[in-house]
């Protein structure tokens, strides 16, 4: 965290002279000075990283050269709308990828499984922009079915605005969600597929088998379970890169999320915004993991006992 | 043996590979009683295994039982369907592997798993089963099965384990238990404790057992009948004792002459010359006719059936009436 925030801190202080940005031309050089006082611009930089990474911890991220307009707020409003997102596409790619990787691992032979796996290949090979662009050709140019842009109608919910409560908002979602979620489902698939074969070899499914347990139980009570240590990992993993690369999709698509502001604020060399991005996007990396740990604990007991004598 | 529980008749085990067929075990025929041990006894790739797995129908793909029947208690099992062959496993079949450490789902408590396979088999509430299982636990003398029945796998060690196993494997009162190399992997001073273990709990809940293993002594413990197979064949099977002390086949022999004894000081302990051939280049006629010392030409050219000699069957031109040389 601290390594990530001194980056953007350098960000912020080296890439050009924030002050030409927020005035105008005709602006008087003594005001120029008193801005760059007031911005804490003049204190040796020690000072300055320091006084960066406190109020930052206060969630105080500096204010907008552009909107003028606290970076915490304008991050605030958006990220509701990449939150749902990535969160939307993850439980796509779960949903989607473990019952597939399953049969892809138990029906190895079959025509069902070779499709599916040629349709991973093409889901990891495609980039996401490209497959934004044909899902709106498809689903929104030809057939109409979906909205091409922007979240729908959203709920107000006071300080977190959802999509979820309306049938426009929950329209919308669908084709960005899978837009972002495609990529990971198929490396969930292509990681339960290849983890199930390695359990399904191993001595205790021939035992629950020799037990004459059924193929369900045995499949997806033994096997299954010892495949999800590494899912785990993965998606969490997974889980922070969905929301750091919502910026794409949320291009492709007008998505009204962090994103979208990254992207715009780059485009004005906005510097508050995009390291205040950054570390937000670090924040939530971090978080991430932790809870991915914390559920390891749930999942295999050798874990837990280890770390009670530990 | 009209009352043999177990009747195995000219099972032949395939495997096709790449350089052609593989037969892992070659037409072998053998009966088990009610309530008997038999052992089954032979070097590493002699088949020994891949018969147990073939009774239980366990074979792993692509390998397969290309010909002979296999019947329990005067039914064919090697024919089922998957679903009637799966009733039989667990239930009517129990198996024990050799590596205890690895043949318990790490993820899931003892009582779990004991309860899952009661339950699988028998129609037992909740609470029955756990109940059972641990009488079961008690009776494969693990202290304190009631505290311990909720700790995981992890928590035990290999012989306490492999205790658990042979619970599992009994806890559906099966007719049968094969036991796959059960002391294999355990340390030598628990190896005669399981083996005690698996031979009272069978005696008591009235199974027959086949016990797979490589190790004489283990046999000559638990045994009432051995066989003996050499490269998927079978060699030579009667009461142990007599087979121990008298063998027939030059093979036998020669197994029985590199087990060191107490009763006799000798120098050096007999070998067999040569290994085992592959599977995949046997010899014409019989298959230990290189390493036989007292192979003779047919030995060479015609492969000896299992024949009726005595107490006991042996496949060897040496017994055959009206062939020796």
């Amino acid at each position: 965290m601290l390594v990530v925030s001194l980056i953007a801190f350098v960000m912020f202080r080296f890439v050009g002279d924030p002050v030409d940005q927020m005035v105008g031309l005709e602006t008087a050089l003594e005001e120029r000075a008193k801005l760059r006082e007031q911005l804490g611009l003049n204190d040796p930089l020690p000072v300055q990283f320091w006084n960066f990474v406190s109020k930052a911890a206060q969630g105080d991220l500096g204010v907008s050269y552009q909107f003028k307009r606290p970076v915490s707020v304008l991050l605030g409003e958006r990220l509701p709308a990449t939150l749902e997102l990535s969160f939307v596409s993850a439980l796509f790619a779960l949903l989607a990828g473990i019952p597939m990787g399953v049969y892809t691992a138990l029906r190895r032979e079959s025509i069902l499984s070779k499709l599916f796996l040629t349709v991973s290949l093409i889901g990891i090979s495609l980039p996401t922009f490209l497959i934004g662009i044909l899902l709106i050709f498809i689903f929104s140019v030809n057939l109409q079915w979906l909205p091409s842009f922007g979240r729908g109608q959203v709920v107000d919910l006071g300080w977190w605005t959802t999509g979820f409560l309306t049938a426009s908002g929950l329209k919308a979602l669908i084709l960005p969600s899978i837009t972002l979620g495609l990529f990971q489902m198929t490396l969930i698939m292509r990681l339960v597929r290849s983890e199930m074969l390695e359990v399904l070899r191993t001595d205790y499914i021939k035992f629950a088998r020799a037990r004459g347990l059924k193929d369900r139980a045995i499949h997806f009570g033994h096997a299954l379970k010892n495949t999800l240590v590494p899912v785990i990992t993965i998606t969490g993993l997974q889980l922070g890169s969905i929301i750091a690369f919502a910026i794409i999709t949320e291009t492709v698509f007008q998505w009204p999320g962090m994103g979208l502001l990254f992207l715009q604020a780059v485009q004005n060399v906005d510097i508050p915004i995009m390291s205040a991005y950054l570390l937000l996007i670090a924040f939530l990396f971090v978080a991430i993991n932790l809870i991915v740990d914390m559920l390891y604990v749930v999942v295999d007991p050798r874990i837990r006992i280890g770390g009670a004598e530990a | 043996m009209s009352d043999a529980l177990l009747t195995v008749r000219d099972l032949v085990v395939e495997f096709p590979t790449r350089k052609g067929i593989l037969t892992a075990v070659d037409r072998v025929s053998f009966e088990i009683g009610r309530g008997e041990v038999l052992g089954v006894v032979g070097e590493s790739g002699a088949g020994k295994s891949m018969t147990g797995s073939a009774i239980i129908g366990l074979i792993e793909p692509p390998g397969h039982i290309a010909g002979g029947s296999i019947e329990l208690a005067g039914e064919r099992i090697d024919n089922l369907p998957l679903e009637a062959m799966r009733k039989v496993r667990g239930k009517r079949i129990g198996m024990v592997f050799q590596d205890p450490l690895t043949s318990l789902n790490p993820l899931y408590t003892i009582a779990e798993q004991l309860i899952e396979t009661i339950r699988t088999h028998l129609k037992l509430s909740e609470r029955d089963a756990r109940a059972r299982a641990i009488g079961l636990l008690d009776e494969v003398g693990i202290p304190a099965a009631s505290r311990r029945i909720d700790d995981y796998p992890h928590q035990f060690s290999g012989g306490m384990r492999q205790r658990v196993v042979i619970a599992l494997a009994l806890c559906a009162e099966p007719e049968l238990v094969i036991a796959d190399e059960p002391t294999t992997a355990l340390d030598v001073s628990v190896q005669s404790q399981i083996i005690d273990v698996l031979k009272n709990m069978c005696a008591e809940h009235g199974s027959s057992v086949m016990l797979i293993t490589h190790d004489m002594g283990v046999i000559a413990e638990a045994a009432d009948r051995v066989a003996v197979m050499y490269a998927g064949r079978l060699a030579e099977i009667g009461p142990v004792r007599d087979v121990i002390q008298d063998a027939r086949h030059p093979y036998t022999k020669g197994l029985m002459g590199s087990i060191p004894t107490l009763m006799h000081d000798s120098d050096r302990l007999t070998q067999i010359p040569g290994s085992m051939p592959r599977l995949t280049d046997i010899p014409p006629g019989c298959a230990f006719s290189p390493r036989c010392p007292k192979a003779f030409d047919r030995c060479f050219a015609e492969q000896p059936s299992c024949k009726a000699h005595e107490d006991r069957e042996v496949a060897c031109l040496l017994y055959d009436e009206g062939a020796r040389p």
